[in-house]
Parts: structure tokens; sequence; C-alpha cells
């Protein structure tokens, strides 16, 4: 089966975002990347168990700058085999997903993986749109996949429950918790993701239709109020009277 | 025209189809345009969407049971060409959000995913909502001349403005469907996380699974949904879907409880939209007082089962 992966880069978990003076852009500086962790624990470790299990190959895609190959790298010592890097600075989803689909269109893939969203812009579009550009089923939010010949079987979140699918390749699927279990890249992973094809390729000309024109950070919580602990009546009261959420 | 495609499961309306009209009648007022929604399917009184300001009801009525993006996607696109949609709205739900981007690229529209606030109009049309798992908001501006939106959950609470419509059937035999739904498993009873007003949540402090019994007895007296840190999921104390935070479910509730829970930055992600939080903890140095309203600093075996009976007499009394 030839599998590709979608990968993202984003800022690690403990980033605390700040923005320019302007508000009109994040602060990179001091900020540490990390593949999008839907990309790599799920969407990616899924892709490589299938191949281990019926043969085929692993290719991983992104749209970025030429900083994000530390990223992509990371995922070859993972395990995927091959890599393009589409070389811009994407503003948009719909930007991403239509490079993506330019490239992916001929390559003749079955099931292409993506994250459930991406960590920063929590967009979670991305995936739909690849798929409509490449006229293929989608299959949101996976916590299960197995194949069986070109049938997959998937489970994908729900509101308050889950749903079982059968879909035939080729596919779309974005991966949430539970579709795989994260794996740490090995030493001779790292060695071996060295010599990988990580190829570059140009992007073509599309204009973004929605773009971030500000930012803002949520308001401050005023200082807690501390209520008694054995007077747990008074936080009732607190919550009905005051807050008046109850 | 704004149009709002009213999700319908199992043929009823849930709150947050509620919330999609109201918030797309409030920019069909503000824009001077009605509110039109759309229904997919089977849907009980349709034209109670009429209620929350729906000038028109749509029904594409023929074998829509299951849900597919690709064939509800192309309903909603083409009911948006013929009346000439400005704006579409959808629910930032699991469906929603594999509508969105298709409904965007058939339109060749703009897209925001998970808006929480009304749209500006003058000088663009720019539209905000959460990013960085709720650490930050952006305003996006769309250029687009139509434009598609997904609403985040609990972010409108539905106003009842008018009566109920007349219901316009549409006739559109569903194309064949590539994904087959072979079983639905939804928890009934129990309000689903991402919808919950009320969220009673507990962490590493509860020391193991077989301790959850005090939690499950304040969230029903309370009437909440129970939810969970990382590792508590991780560990399988509880189920993954009860999982919040920057990787796992983002929520909004009214009120959060946050029990036995260190609030780490990548969990307060996840919930710092709540409007109340309670936190429950020992150790008066926890991060997480810093993001609370309220705070109780005390071990909460103790606490939690005195917080239920001062409950219980409060709704006994009120
Ligand atoms: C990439 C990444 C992503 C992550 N994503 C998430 C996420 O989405 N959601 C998430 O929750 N975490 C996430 N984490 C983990 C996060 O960093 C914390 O480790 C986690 O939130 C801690 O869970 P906890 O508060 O339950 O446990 P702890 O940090 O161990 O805190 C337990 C708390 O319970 C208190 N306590 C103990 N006993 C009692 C008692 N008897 N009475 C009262 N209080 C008591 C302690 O004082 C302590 O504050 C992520 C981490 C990483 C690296």
């Amino acid at each position: 089966m030839k599998l590709l992966v979608c990968v993202t880069q984003t800022p690690e978990t403990t980033t605390t975002p700040s923005f320019s003076a302007d508000n009109t852009e994040f602060n990179t500086a001091g900020v540490n990347y990390i593949m999008n962790p839907y990309d790599e624990w799920y969407a990616l470790v899924r892709a490589l168990e299938l191949k281990e299990a019926a043969g085929g190959s692993v290719s991983i895609v992104n749209v970025g700058p030429g900083t994000n190959d530390t990223v992509i790298r990371k995922g070859l010592a993972i395990g995927a085999d091959d890599a393009t890097r589409i070389n811009a600075e994407p503003k948009s989803a719909m930007y991403v997903a239509k490079q993506i689909a330019e490239f992916a269109k001929a390559g003749g893939y079955d099931v292409i993986f993506l994250g459930k969203e991406s960590i920063d812009y929590n967009g979670a579009e991305v995936g739909s749109m690849l798929a409509e550009y490449l006229d293929m089923p989608f299959v949101s939010f996976g916590t299960k996949l197995e194949m069986n010949g070109n049938t997959a079987t998937i489970n994908r979140d729900i509101e308050g429950g889950e749903e079982v699918v059968e879909v035939a390749t080729p596919f779309v699927i974005s991966a949430a918790k539970g579709l795989a279990e994260q794996r740490i890249p090995n030493m001779r992973g790292i060695m071996m993701a060295k010599r990988k094809p990580l190829n570059v390729v140009e992007p073509v000309a599309f204009d973004d239709p929605a773009v971030v024109v500000s930012y803002d950070l949520p308001n401050a919580k005023s200082a807690v109020k501390m209520v008694d602990p054995e007077n747990m009546d008074e936080l009732v009261r607190l919550l009905h009277e005051e807050a008046k959420i109850i | 025209m704004v149009l709002v495609y009213a999700e319908s499961p199992k043929g009823q309306f849930k709150k947050a189809a509620f919330e999609a009209v109201t918030y797309g009648k409030k920019i069909g007022d503000a824009m001077g345009k009605p509110c039109v929604a759309l229904v997919i399917g089977n849907a009980e009184n349709a034209g109670q969407l009429g209620v929350y300001g729906a000038s028109q009801v749509v029904q594409a009525n023929g074998a829509f049971e299951n849900f597919d993006s690709q064939i509800f996607s192309e309903v909603i696109a083409s009911v948006a060409k013929q009346m000439g949609a400005e704006v579409v709205v959808v629910n930032h739900s699991s469906s929603g959000k594999s509508l969105l981007g298709r409904i965007a690229v058939k339109l060749e529209a703009g897209s925001v995913s998970g808006v929480n606030t009304m749209p500006t109009l003058d000088g663009g049309f720019k539209v905000k909502k959460n990013v960085f798992s709720g650490k930050a908001i952006a305003q996006y501006e769309i250029k687009t001349p139509v434009k598609v939106l997904s609403l985040m959950g609990n972010s409108f609470p539905p106003v009842a403005s008018g009566a109920d419509v007349a219901v316009q059937a549409l006739d559109i035999t569903a194309p064949a469907a590539r994904i087959t739904v072979k079983a639905v498993e939804t928890v009934d009873g129990t309000v689903p996380l991402p919808e919950a007003e009320l969220v009673v949540s507990a962490g590493r402090g509860m020391k193991g699974p077989e301790n959850w019994g005090i939690i499950e007895d304040l969230a029903n007296v309370v009437g909440a949904t129970t939810a969970c840190s990382r590792p508590v999921a991780d560990t399988g104390w509880r189920p993954h879907h009860e999982h919040v935070g920057q990787t796992g479910v983002a929520i909004r509730p009214n009120l959060y409880f946050a029990i036995g829970i260190s609030g780490a930055i990548q969990h307060l992600a996840g919930v710092n939209s709540s409007k109340v939080i309670v936190v429950i903890n020992k150790d008066p140095e926890a991060p997480f007082f810093k993001a609370a309203d309220y705070g109780v600093c005390a071990d909460l075996f103790d606490v939690v089962p005195r917080l239920t009976e001062a409950f219980k007499k409060f709704k006994a009394e009120n």
C-alpha cells in the first residue's frame, strides 16, 4: 500500500504565545517547535504499522519553509521512507490543502493520513479540504483503523460516542487519540533518517482566502477566591448567588 | 442571505442546531439579510427553527440517514449556490468539522473554523476564534465573496425570537455513499463533553480508578458531565473521550470543577475558556489556583463528599 502522511510543525505545548507590538505577528523568538502531536503520535505511527503488516511505503509531506526540516527528519527517524517539503510559508488551511492536493493527485496513494487538528490554530480544516480537492471520502477523528484488502474499517469519535464506518481505498483519514501509540525514534532510525530522501518542491500559485489579521490574549482572571474547606455550603452559595452559574 | 445547516442527528435537533440558527440570525440582522435554515434528512418539527430566527426552513428529503461529508457538503453547497448565500454557518461538531472544508472548496470561499464571536462587517469581514487551544485569540479576515464559518459550541446561547415557520421540501436524490456506517454507539443520558455546560473533572490526585465514585456522585447531583486529565486517561483509569486539554477535548462549559489536577499548561489550554473554574487541590502552590475563580485548598477525599452533600441540600431547597 502507498501511504501518505501530512505533517505540520507547531510550537511546543508549553509555549506561552506572545505577539508583535501591533498584535499582527506571532513572536517566534525563543519558541521551540515540535511535530504536531496528532500527526506524529497517531497518523504517522498507524501508517507505519500498516506498512509493517502489509508492505508498501510511507511518505511524509509538509508545506513549510526550510526551518521545518528538523521536524520532517524526525518523521523519517520514526520510520517514514521519504519526505517532500513544499517550500512555502502557509497562511491558510486552504493554501495547505491545495498544495498537498497538487502534490498527491498523481501519487496513487491508497490512504492519506493527517492529524485531527494542529494544536496551534486548531482548525481541523485541511483534511476535509484535501479530500474535496482529490474527490475522496474523508473519515475524521479516527481512533481505530483496520485494513482488509482495499477495505478499511474505522472507528471515529462523534459527540458522546463513536461510529464504525467502512470505506474503500483511496480515502483521507484524520487521526485522533487511540489510533496508535507514540513511538520514540531510536539511534538507528536517527542515523538512517539522514540518508533518506527529503525532496523540496515549489508551491503552485494560490491566493489565501482567509488570513489572520490580528491576535489577542484572553482576559486575565481576577484573583481566586478561596473558600473554607469546612464550609461547602458557602461554595454552593457563591456559585448560585455570585457567579449565578447554578 | 445567511444559510445555516441545522444538524439533526437521529432525527432530533440538539442545542447546537438552535445555537447555529441564533448565530445565523444575528449575522443576517447585521447584514440586513434573512437567515435560512437547511435541514438534511429527518427532523422532528423542522419548522421550530423559525423560533430561533430562521425566516425560512428548507428540508432535503431523501435517504440521508447516515452522515457522509461528501454527500452532505454537496447538498449544502448546492443550496447555498441556488439561494445565493453570502455566509454559510455549520456547527464546530464532529460532522460540522468534516463539512466546513469541503463546503469552502466547493464554493471557493474563505472559511474560519470554531468561531466564537460575531463577525464585524466594517472594512472587511472579520471574525475571531480561539487559537493555541485557548491560550490566544486570533482575528481572521475572509476576503472572498462567500464566507463559511463553523460555530464553537456554548458560544451563543439559543435565543427564541420568532415562531414556527413553514418547511419547504427539497427533493434531492442522495448520491450513493462511499462511506458505509456499520454502527453508532452513543452514551445516552449524559451530555457529551463538548456540549456540556457543567463539567466535573479529576486528575491524578484521585490515586486510582476505584476512587471515582465520589466524582460520579458529585457529577450526578450537579447534573454535570465527567472529564479527566491526560495521565488519568493514558493509564486507563478513565476512558479516552474524557481527556480534556491541549491534546484532548477542548471545552468551554459554564462551570468547570478541577479536582486533584495540578493545572499544567497543556491542561489549562483546553479548559481555560470555561466561564467559572473551581479548583480543589491540597497543594496551595498548585498552578491551577492562578486560573481559578474559586479555590478550596484541602484533601479532596474530605471535601468532595461534603460538596456533594451541600449541593444535595441546595437542590432540595431550590
Ligand atoms: C505534548 C504534551 C501534551 C499534553 N497534553 C495534555 C492534555 O491535553 N491534557 C492534560 O491534562 N495534560 C496534558 N499533558 C500533561 C500535563 O503536562 C500534565 O502532566 C498533566 O496535566 C498532569 O495531570 P494531573 O494534574 O492529573 O496530575 P499531577 O500533575 O500529578 O497533579 C495531581 C494534583 O493532585 C493534587 N492532589 C494529590 N492528592 C490530592 C488530594 N488527596 N487532595 C487534593 N489534591 C490532591 C496534587 O497536589 C497535584 O496538584 C500534556 C503533556 C505534554 C508533554
